[in-house]
Order: structure tokens, then C-alpha cells, then sequence
């Protein structure tokens, strides 16, 4: 088997900020309530977090869980951990109602970086980003398409659905040109 | 003549000339120019024709309350009509083309509607749309197209880019004028974060041209002073050339901001619409001059008094070396004085009122300006424009009393505070006699969700016209303080609307109400006498007001007039209502990034790069690309279709299957779950098994089908239509969050996790064997069967489904790992002369087939049943959705509209959407009809046209010759037939 291929091969752009494709990375949609016997040690083999709260996202370095719903996880780490991920969370999990898929390939992930990152997604996202805070999960849409961005490493990464990434690069590319500041 | 002054100009730097040209003349202006400015620097007064009689037509204001001067500005795919030359600033090479002339702007073949201007009363659209009628298609209609309007829409696509951006604020103050910059004063140091617009390119409002005292200082030092103070405030965002232009409920704002419009091409986007979601909004948009209802007021030269001080004081433009001064209150003196300081001449001050004794009537005086009260233009000379005036007495009928040469007039019938974003979101308004104005009614602003106002009004915006009170009133507003009421400096203005006021019909015929659409003071008396009681019928009737200006200027002389024609007050006449933008907001600020490329997202499969390289013509699949075809160089369309069938049912066929919904349904109530989602039972599939099922409505009607599989025990994954994944998955989630909360079951959508490929045809299973990894016998994966294994290292999921009748797998592979799959087959498929087939071919041999397709044999009104698809309904269970919908006697009935296949019998294609015809036509003498045509093809396989329908009746009537309308003229005949065209057994695909 070939090695994957994110969506856009990691493209990238600089404008007033910088672009760029990220990935492929792995990704987890665990279901379950928060309740749920097994979930906190499920997340903690998987990725070495607690379980997030409402709108939080957690992270131990390359890894992170997120909150996206009331019963929804987004477990993010290594492409190549997922399977051994999932086969934990089934075994921790086992009697308690619950599902847990790999999602890693029905996304593709975007950085945007620089001094002036925000104002790039403020021209995409209904968005307050000064009231953005590291470590908070905002589901929202970019532009035409659903998409979730938090704040990470002097930046913000930015997640959306596989087969919108070239829309998607295409819109921050058109944000961040050179001139276009706000 | 207007011109340029020596010296002054507050706004414009002499240093920087810039060229331009007015209707491919050249002139030259100064940066910080409007066109306006400019213009009349270069002694051009006419500027336009007017709407319906075409008359010469000159600037009459200053800002964005300009009613005439429109003009076509910039050319080719940078031309934008209708722009105010009073809002566009002035860059070097701008174009500007005068509207609505015809010939030319100085001898204009439309002006004889002048002349017919009897023949043109209020309501003539109305009038003329009913009686005679035929003269409204033939005489009226193209004459009045030929005539009317204004700018010339573009032709090209628009050079520019545009874009929108969201904001959150606390404070959002819409006007930086000093009630506004003293109100963002006042709420930042409050602690709130302030977001203040200013529609034109610099600050301070009308406080600098008045010469407003604040603090002891000039208003234009303290509006530099507290700007550098407000820019140093991390917490205050300033923006120029920004206009709120709507507020709407829940402190949602629209706001545009002209990022370029006045440095064209320089790559940034033109315009910028800003989305704001503010906590409260500070009104501080200031108040527009009114003008003066008098014979000949709209002959080029006759201005607003206030826009004549803005020129001589902003932009050292005088409008005329002589100009008489017409009003109502004292404000107006203040354009006499700033006449008078720029060593220009005012023959006289004509006031309406008795008497003038306030401070500005008296520094006028003392400045040797003749003063007369009770006084009125009786009318005003001059043709494109303004050559003197005749004066009369205001109480008398327009006797004219003296003549005095001039070459403008300057206007004021007193200010209307700008009250426009107060009463979008339903703020009342209120009369106020001594302004004679309508001002906010504190009592009944716009409410919030949480039930304080939304919008408070500042400054001249609120009647509040002093310098010192407004700064003070800003101060509590800005800080979301109750405002104490202030003491009222009014101009000590009368309301006189119509000079003289016994004028007859001749002069009251000349009277200009709204310039733009041409509406007349004796129109708005005819819709009175015609029964026009209602302000907003009559706005309708004479179209006052319904301009690109909506009636800024026209509005309360409107009001007035149609007060005193139906004898009552104003405040019972009532306003129209204020809609947003309060001003236009071009459509590319609307349509802001989506143009070209990213206009709609489209959405690719993890093959699309290798499709668009192997030259596939694409259709659109919902959102999706999918290839309809793969031509080869040479090819056309129909030929690659038949050839990619051939090659198929012949050999080996790929298709991009990767769209096909994919949705995993997990707990321990899902196989229930899954019994009332489908028709048919899913809950006793086995494991490592296929079902095909059927998704109907709430009323019974077909949704969406596809295989469904079951992975384990308490997992299945459904497949759904390509263009029904994203519903299907919503439909899920409604039923289990809404209904049956309490069921455990889960669903997640992975329709993009997988690139899904079929591999289909008599060699289908020897390529799946070249590739190797698993067992992908007969035995081992029989037809309806899944299984999990490698193919060619690949980690795939394989279905042994088949949409083509064909021997067939369905392969799924991590979408990371689609384009590395689909080359490996197509390199081990040499052999078998592997071809990709499209969304076409796939049509065609599941036609040939017989199976439905969602979205053709079904249109929402049809029923599994109609389809012949009984066999896939359980008889047995309690319930599923559209189980009681089909049972309706409608639907029930054996009467309907069937499947079945139709056979042309000239092996002709039967046309799209063709009916089947019958006997008689019905009530509105249409051919009845019997049925309809819902897939219709060339088959290659049978090389004959072959199709499948709706009849009514139809398998009762198989071997019957029934007749299809086409398009062109007659009929086609076709015989009924079975549907399964092609390998009736079923033999080919379970081999």
C-alpha cells in the first residue's frame, strides 16, 4: 500500500498569513454520553487527555480530544494510530453504548498562521475571535461549508470535510491576499 | 459661474492636481475632491437630465442626500452607474458619463417630455395600465422605455473583487461627526469595545464647516484631538468610507465600507460588507437639509444652503459669484456669512417668516447682507442654469414684487435628523413642532432581546443641533446613560414648505418634490384629490420617494404637502416606513467572495484530479463533480457513452462510485431503528450480507434507496443516494434526537471517509484476482455478500453488489489511498482493456436493467408500490415511516399511474419527459394525458431506443401500443413492455 495522500498534498500560500494543508492526520468520531462507563479511559488510552468539556479541546502534544456535541468526541492523533485507537476504545468500551469510527480520511486540515491569522477567518467564520480562548473547539462554517477551528501553536488549525478542501484553500487564499487587510 | 476659490478648501491639497474626464471632457480637481467639487470647480453645473422629462438637472447637495448629480462612472468592466458625484472621491483618471441624456447631455430630444408633462400626471402607470390597454403595450410602454431611467447597466464582468468580514462590538456608533467620536469616547472609556463608522473618507460631520466652539477649542481641533485619542484605545476599531447601512433585529449590522473605490486596480478588493453583531447601536448620523418647494427649484445652481457653505468652506468651490439665500430658519444665514467671508456677493436673503431677529439674522445684517422677511421666490430663471430670481411676498400668490440676477440660490427649508438605522428595527419617530421635524420618541426605541434599546440616537440625529448639548448628550449616550433632556436651540424655523403659499397650479406645476422621479407638488395635491389618503399610497402612486435616493430630501416637504392638501397635520399624515440600506449597497458586496472559482463549493472525489487529466466532461451531482463521460480525443459525447457501456457489459468497466452516500448505523436499537427507516426488514440481515432497501417519507412517498450491509452485530452501513447522504444523515438524526431520544443508536456520516470504486463487467472478478490479497470467489463472496481483506496491499472493504446487472464489486478504500487504488486497477485492468465509465453509462445499464433511479422514476409524488418495487415493502411489520402515508386511499389504490418499459416501435428514443397521450382534452382544452416517460435511452447493448415510465395501469397492460407527444409535431408509438431489458434471469451478475 502507498503512503496516503491528504487532499490537497499539502498545499500552501502566503499572503498577509500563512496557508497551509497539514495532514493526513488521524481522526476518531467517538459517540457516546458523557456518562458513558469506559469513555474517560478510552480518550485517556487514545490520546492521553480527560474528556473535553462543552466546547473545550484538550491536547498532550501531537494528540487532542474535542468536544463536538453533547455525545461526540473528535479524537485527533497520529494517521497511523487509529486502528490500534479504535481497537482500545471497543475493548474499554465493550457493554457500553457507544460508536467509534475513523474519520481520518474524510477530512482534510488547514494552519493559518502569522501576526494577522485572524483576520483571515474573520472574512470567512461569524466568528468572535477576541473571544476566542487557546483550548476552545468552535464549530462554525467557512464561507459555504461546515468547518471547526480552534487556537494552537500561535495560530489557528482549521478542520473541514475532504471534499471541500480546494474550496476551502481556495477562500483563504482570497482572504489572506497582500492589501486585504482589515 | 461656479468656480474654484484662491485660497481655503479645508479638504483639498492644492499640491496634488488629478485629472479626470466628464463626459470625455478633461477637467482637473485636487485630491480630497468629491466629483461634485470638482465638477463645479470646472464650471460644470448640469451634471444630468431628470428621470421622466429629461430636465437639466445640477448637484443640489453634498453628500449622500443627492437626488441628481448621478453619473456613470469608470468604463468597460470598472463601470458602475448611478454613483453620487457627492460621495465619490475624486482620483486621478476617473471617468464620469452624465444619465439619461439622449442625444446629449446640452441638447437632450427627451426634454419635449417637458413639454408633455400634462400628458405625464401622478399615477400615470396606473391609469394607463388599465385604460385603453392595448395603448399601454404598444404607445406607452416603448416610449417610456426609450426615455426613461437612469444609468446604463454594465455589460462586462466585474474587474473587482469584493468580500465581507464579521465584527463584534459592544458600542457600534454609525457617524464620526463630534456627537459620534465624543459618544465612542464616552462608551470605550465606559469599558465597552466601540466599533465606529464614518461614511465619508474623513472625520468631524458638519462641526467644522459650522465653526462649532467645543471646550474652548475650534471643532476642528478637538475632532484631531479626540480622533488621536480614540486611535490609541485598543479597544475602539475606526473605519472611514464605512456606512451602517442596516440594522436588523438581534443587533445584527450591515456596514459597507468602499475599500477602493477611489484607488481603482490597485488589487485590494473594491468593497468590503461587514457583518456586525453588536450589543447596542449609537446613532450619530447627523441630519439632512430640506429643500424649499418653489417654482424653477430644480434649475442647476439652486443648492441646499448647506452644501453651498461645504463647497466654499471643504472644497473652495463657489457655486456662483452671486447667490440669494432662501429660507425658513436662521440656520441658512450661516451660508450667507460663509459666502460673504469667501469675498463673494449675496444680493439678498429672502426669509419666509415675519420676522428674523436671532443671532445669525443679526450678524448678517451687521455684515451689510440685505435681509428681507416675508419674503419668497416667486420663481426662479433660467434654463440648464440659474440666471436670477423674481421675489414675492410669501403670503400672497407669487405677484412679483422684484427681479434680482444671480447664478445660484441657495435653499433651506429647515433639517431632518438622519433617523434612518433608529427606525429599522421598529424605532417610532415623533413630531417635533419646534424643529418642525421628526425626531426619535425616546419612549418607543428599537428593543433588544434583552428589552433595553437597540439604537440610540446622538447628536442632530436626536434634534439635538448644538454643539455643546450634542456633545453632552453623546456623552451619556455613549456611556449607555438615559440622556437628560436638553435645552433645545432651535433656528427658529416656521414651517414653510411652499413658497408663496396661495401659488396657483402654474407655479405649483414647477415645484420639484423628489428630483430623481420627477414628482411635483401639484402631483402629490392630485393623488390627494384622488383619494389618496394613505402617506404609503401615495408614495406609490406619484413615486415619491422611490428613487436611489428613497426620498431623502423629498420626504417631509412630500409629507407636508399631502398634510395640507388633505387638511390635516404631518404627524397624522405619518412617514413611510425606513427600510435598509440606507444607502445602495452595490450587489458585489452582497455576493462578496463567491464569484468565479469559489462561487459554490465544489466537492471532489479523492479521483478528481485523475478524472479532469483523463479529460472527463463533468456533471453536476449535487455539490459533487462526477464524471458523465470519459471522451476520447476526437469523441463525441453519445459515442463515449456507448463505447463505455460496450466496454463494460463486454469486458471491465471502473466507475467513481466514491459520492455514494455511506452511513454507519451502530447500537443496540439499530436494526429497529433501521426496520422503520426502510420499508423493507434490515434488523434479520446476517452479518457479511447485502439488502437492497427502499426510505419513504412521513407520507409514503419514495426518498432515497440503496444496499445496505451489516458489519456485526449491533453495526450496519447504509448506503444512500450520492446526492442523499447528507439528508439521509439528517433525516437519521431528526428521528433519533427528536422522536426516539431514548433508542441507543448511533450514526455517523462517512461518506467521505472512502473512495469507493466499482469494478464491473465478465472480467470484473479477474482483475480483483490479479490484484490479489483475498478470496474473492464465487463462493467465498457470493452476490449480496461484504467482505474485509487487501486488495494489491490495499486495505478495502468489497461489496458484491451490482447496479449494472453486470458481475460487479463494489471496493472501498481510505479515501487517502482512492487515487493510488484507482491507478492500480487501472494498471492491472490493462489486461482486461479496463475503461472508466461515467454518471451516463451507469444510467444506461441500470435503464437496461430495469432499476429505478431516485430522482427519475421518482419525483416525490411516487410510491414504492408504483414502482413494482411491492417486494421490497414487509408485509409483516407492525410500522416503518409512510407505512400509514401509503395506506391513504389515494395511494392505496390500484388506480394509478405504473412501471413499466416502453419499446419505440421505430426503435427511435422517446424525448425526455414525453407524455403518454389519451383520448379528449380536459377543461382547459389540453391533451389528456395517461402517463409519462421517466427514463428514456439509446441502448447500446440492444442498439434501439428503450425507456421506462409511468402508465396508468401499466403491467395490465403489457403488449399495448400507446402513443408519446414529442416536442416537434406527432406522436411516437411504443409498446408496453417489462421493464428489465437486458438479462431478465439475473444471470450475468451471479456468476
Amino acid at each position: 500500500m502507498s503512503d496516503p495522500v491528504s487532499a490537497l498534498g499539502g498545499a500552501a500560500f502566503t499572503g498577509f498569513a500563512d496557508i497551509k494543508e497539514i495532514g493526513p492526520l488521524g481522526m476518531i468520531t467517538l459517540r457516546a454520553k458523557t456518562d458513558a462507563a469506559g469513555l474517560q479511559s478510552a480518550i485517556n488510552s487514545c490520546v492521553g487527555t480527560g474528556i473535553p468539556e462543552s466546547r473545550q479541546i484538550l491536547h498532550n502534544s501531537v494528540r487532542s480530544a474535542a468536544w463536538m456535541g453533547p455525545d461526540e468526541y473528535l479524537l485527533i492523533l497520529p494517521y497511523v494510530e487509529t486502528d490500534a485507537a479504535i481497537a482500545a476504545i471497543t475493548r474499554l468500551m465493550a457493554g457500553s453504548h457507544h460508536l467509534a469510527v475513523c474519520v481520518s480520511d474524510a477530512r482534510a486540515m488547514f494552519r493559518i498562521e502569522g501576526a494577522k491569522a485572524d483576520q483571515v477567518l474573520a472574512k470567512i467564520a461569524p466568528v468572535d475571535l477576541r473571544a476566542l480562548q487557546e483550548g476552545e473547539m468552535r464549530r462554525t462554517r467557512a464561507a459555504q461549508v461546515a468547518a471547526a477551528l480552534w487556537r494552537e501553536h500561535d495560530g489557528i488549525s482549521l478542520v473541514c470535510f475532504r471534499s471541500v478542501a480546494q474550496y476551502v484553500f481556495d477562500i483563504l487564499r482570497v482572504s489572506a491576499r497582500d492589501g486585504s487587510e482589515l | 459661474m461656479s468656480t474654484r476659490l484662491a485660497t481655503g478648501g479645508r479638504l483639498i491639497d492644492r499640491t496634488t492636481p488629478q485629472s479626470f474626464t466628464f463626459n470625455g471632457r478633461s477637467m482637473r480637481g485636487y485630491k480630497g475632491d468629491t466629483l461634485a467639487a470638482a465638477l463645479l470647480a470646472n464650471n460644470q453645473m448640469l451634471i444630468g437630465r431628470s428621470f421622466k422629462y429629461h430636465r437639466p438637472r445640477g448637484v443640489v447637495g453634498s453628500g449622500v442626500e443627492e437626488p441628481n448629480a448621478l453619473v456613470n462612472l469608470g468604463t468597460a468592466s470598472r463601470l458602475e452607474p448611478n454613483q453620487r458625484a457627492t460621495t465619490t472621491e475624486l482620483f486621478d483618471g476617473l471617468t464620469a458619463v452624465s444619465q439619461n441624456h439622449w442625444p446629449s447631455l446640452d441638447f437632450d430630444i427627451g426634454v419635449l417630455n417637458n413639454y408633455a408633462a400634462r400628458m405625464l400626471p401622478a399615477g400615470f402607470y396606473y391609469k394607463t395600465f388599465i385604460h385603453p390597454r392595448a395603448f399601454w403595450k404598444h404607445v406607452f410602454e416603448p416610449i417610456i422605455r426609450q426615455s426613461a431611467g437612469l444609468g446604463r447597466a454594465p455589460t462586462e464582468v466585474d474587474a473587482d473583487r469584493y468580500e465581507q468580514a464579521y465584527g463584534f462590538c459592544d458600542v457600534l456608533v454609525a457617524g464620526g461627526g463630534i456627537a459620534g467620536l465624543q459618544a465612542a469616547l464616552s462608551a470605550a472609556k465606559a469599558g465597552s469595545s466601540v466599533i465606529l463608522m464614518e461614511q465619508a473618507p474623513n472625520w468631524g460631520g458638519r462641526a467644522p464647516v459650522d465653526g462649532d466652539l467645543i471646550d474652548g477649542q475650534s471643532a476642528e481641533a478637538w475632532v484631531a484631538a479626540t480622533v488621536a485619542t480614540l486611535s490609541a484605545m485598543p479597544a475602539v476599531t475606526l473605519r472611514l468610507r464605512t456606512t451602517v447601512a442596516g440594522v436588523y433585529d438581534h443587533g445584527y449590522v450591515l456596514a459597507d465600507e468602499r475599500v477602493a473605490d477611489h484607488t481603482p486596480g490597485d488589487g485590494r478588493p473594491r468593497q468590503r460588507l461587514w457583518r456586525l453583531r453588536v450589543g447596542r447601536i449609537v446613532a450619530a448620523t447627523g441630519a439632512i437639509e430640506r429643500p424649499l418647494a418653489f417654482a424653477g427649484n430644480d434649475i442647476p445652481g439652486v443648492m441646499l444652503a448647506s452644501a453651498v457653505r461645504d463647497y466654499v468652506s471643504n472644497w473652495a468651490v463657489s457655486p456662483g459669484d452671486r447667490t440669494v439665500v432662501v429660507t425658513n430658519n436662521d440656520d441658512a444665514y450661516r451660508t450667507a456669512l460663509a459666502l460673504k467671508s469667501a469675498g463673494l456677493e449675496v444680493p439678498v436673503i429672502l426669509d419666509a417668516r415675519a420676522t428674523a431677529t436671532g443671532d445669525l439674522p443679526m450678524r448678517a445684517r451687521a455684515a451689510g447682507i440685505r435681509v428681507e422677511t416675508g419674503r419668497a421666490i416667486a420663481s426662479v430663471k433660467g434654463g440648464k442654469r440659474v440666471t436670477g430670481v423674481s421675489i414675492c411676498v410669501q403670503a400672497g400668490e407669487g405677484a412679483v414684487l422684484e427681479e434680482i440676477a444671480c447664478d445660484a440660490v441657495a435653499m433651506s427649508g429647515g433639517w431632518s435628523p438622519v433617523v434612518h438605522l433608529y427606525s429599522h428595527c421598529g424605532g417610532k419617530v415623533i413630531w417635533d413642532e419646534t424643529l418642525a421635524a421628526f425626531v426619535p420618541d425616546t419612549s418607543r426605541p428599537p428593543i433588544n432581546h434583552d428589552g433595553r434599546a437597540l439604537v440610540t440616537c446622538t447628536g442632530a440625529a436626536a434634534g439635538v443641533f448644538d454643539a455643546g448639548c450634542a456633545i453632552a448628550q453623546a456623552t451619556d449616550v455613549g456611556a449607555g446613560v438615559m440622556p437628560l433632556p436638553t435645552e433645545k436651540h432651535t433656528s427658529g424655523i416656521q414651517p414653510v414648505w411652499v413658497m408663496p403659499q396661495g401659488a396657483g397650479i402654474k407655479l405649483r406645476s414647477k415645484m420639484w418634490l423628489d428630483y430623481q422621479n420627477d414628482v411635483k407638488v401639484s402631483d402629490v395635491q392630485l393623488a390627494a384629490r384622488e383619494g389618496y389618503e394613505s402617506v404609503e399610497h401615495t408614495k406609490r402612486y406619484t413615486t415619491l420617494g422611490m428613487a436611489t435616493d428613497q426620498g431623502k430630501l423629498s420626504n417631509i416637504t412630500g409629507l407636508a404637502v399631502l398634510a395640507n392638501a388633505l387638511n390635516t397635520t404631518i404627524p397624522d399624515v405619518g412617514t413611510t416606513t425606513f427600510r435598509p440600506p440606507y444607502t445602495p449597497v452595490t450587489l458585489g458586496a452582497l455576493a462578496g467572495e463567491a464569484r468565479g472559482e469559489i462561487f459554490q463549493p465544489l466537492r471532489r472525489t479523492p479521483m478528481h484530479d485523475i478524472h479532469e487529466k483523463s479529460g472527463a466532461y463533468f456533471e453536476p451531482v449535487g455539490l459533487w463533480r462526477r464524471p458523465y463521460c470519459f471522451p476520447k480525443a476526437g469523441e463525441s459525447r453519445v459515442d463515449a457513452v456507448t463505447r463505455e457501456v460496450n466496454n463494460t457489459r463486454q469486458t471491465l468497466g471502473l466507475l467513481d462510485a466514491s459520492t455514494l452516500g455511506k452511513i454507519v448505523v451502530k447500537g443496540p436499537d439499530a436494526g429497529s431503528f433501521l426496520d422503520m427507516l426502510y420499508t423493507g426488514v434490515m434488523s434479520t440481515l446476517p452479518i457479511g450480507k447485502c439488502r437492497y432497501g427502499l426510505m419513504c417519507n412521513e407520507q409514503g412517498f419514495l426518498s432515497d434507496d440503496g444496499v445496505v450491509a451489516r458489519l456485526d452485530a449491533d453495526t450496519w452501513l447504509c448506503h444512500t443516494t450520492s446526492g442523499g447522504a447528507d439528508r439521509i444523515h439528517a433525516w437519521m438524526e431528526d428521528w433519533l434526537q427528536c422522536e426516539w431520544w431514548d433508542w441507543q443508536v448511533y450514526t455517523a456520516n462517512l461518506t467521505e471517509q472512502y473512495a469507493q470504486i466499482a469494478v464491473v463487467g465478465p472480467n470484473a472478478r479477474k482483475l480483483l484476482q490479479a490484484l490479489g490479497g483475498m478470496d474473492v470467489s464465487r463462493d467465498a463472496l457470493p452476490f449480496m455478500g461484504w467482505a474485509d481483506g487487501t486488495l494489491a496491499g490495499f486495505a478495502v472493504r468489497v461489496y458484491r453488489i451490482s447496479f449494472s446487472g453486470e458481475l460487479s464489486y463494489e471496493i472501498a478504500v481510505a479515501a487517502s489511498h482512492g487515487a493510488g487504488f484507482w491507478q492500480a486497477c487501472f494498471e492491472a485492468g490493462k489486461a482486461y482493456a479496463a475503461m472508466p465509465y461515467g454518471t451516463e453509462a451507469l444510467h444506461v445499464m441500470r435503464a437496461e436493467k430495469g432499476f429505478i433511479m431516485i430522482g427519475d422514476e421518482t419525483d416525490g409524488t411516487v410510491i414504492p408500490q408504483d414502482l413494482g418495487l411491492a417486494w421490497a415493502i414487509s408485509k409483516k411489520k407492525l410500522d416503518y415511516l409512510g407505512k400509514r402515508g401509503q395506506e391513504r386511499t389515494h395511494l392505496a389504490s390500484p388506480d394509478r399511474w405504473q412501471l413499466v418499459g416502453f419499446e419505440t416501435l421505430d426503435g427511435s428514443v422517446i424525448p425526455d419527459g414525453a407524455y403518454v397521450v389519451a383520448d379528449g382534452s380536459n377543461a382547459n382544452g389540453q391533451r389528456k394525458t395517461q402517463g409519462r416517460v421517466t427514463s428514456t435511452y439509446r441502448s447500446p447493448t440492444l442498439n434501439r431506443g428503450i425507456a421506462m415510465g409511468l402508465l396508468h395501469n401499466g403491467p395490465n397492460r403489457l403488449g399495448e401500443v400507446v402513443e408519446f407527444n414529442t416536442v416537434t409535431a406527432g406522436t411516437v408509438k411504443a409498446k408496453v413492455v417489462d421493464p428489465v431489458f437486458v438479462d431478465k434471469g439475473g444471470e450475468k451478475q451471479n456468476v
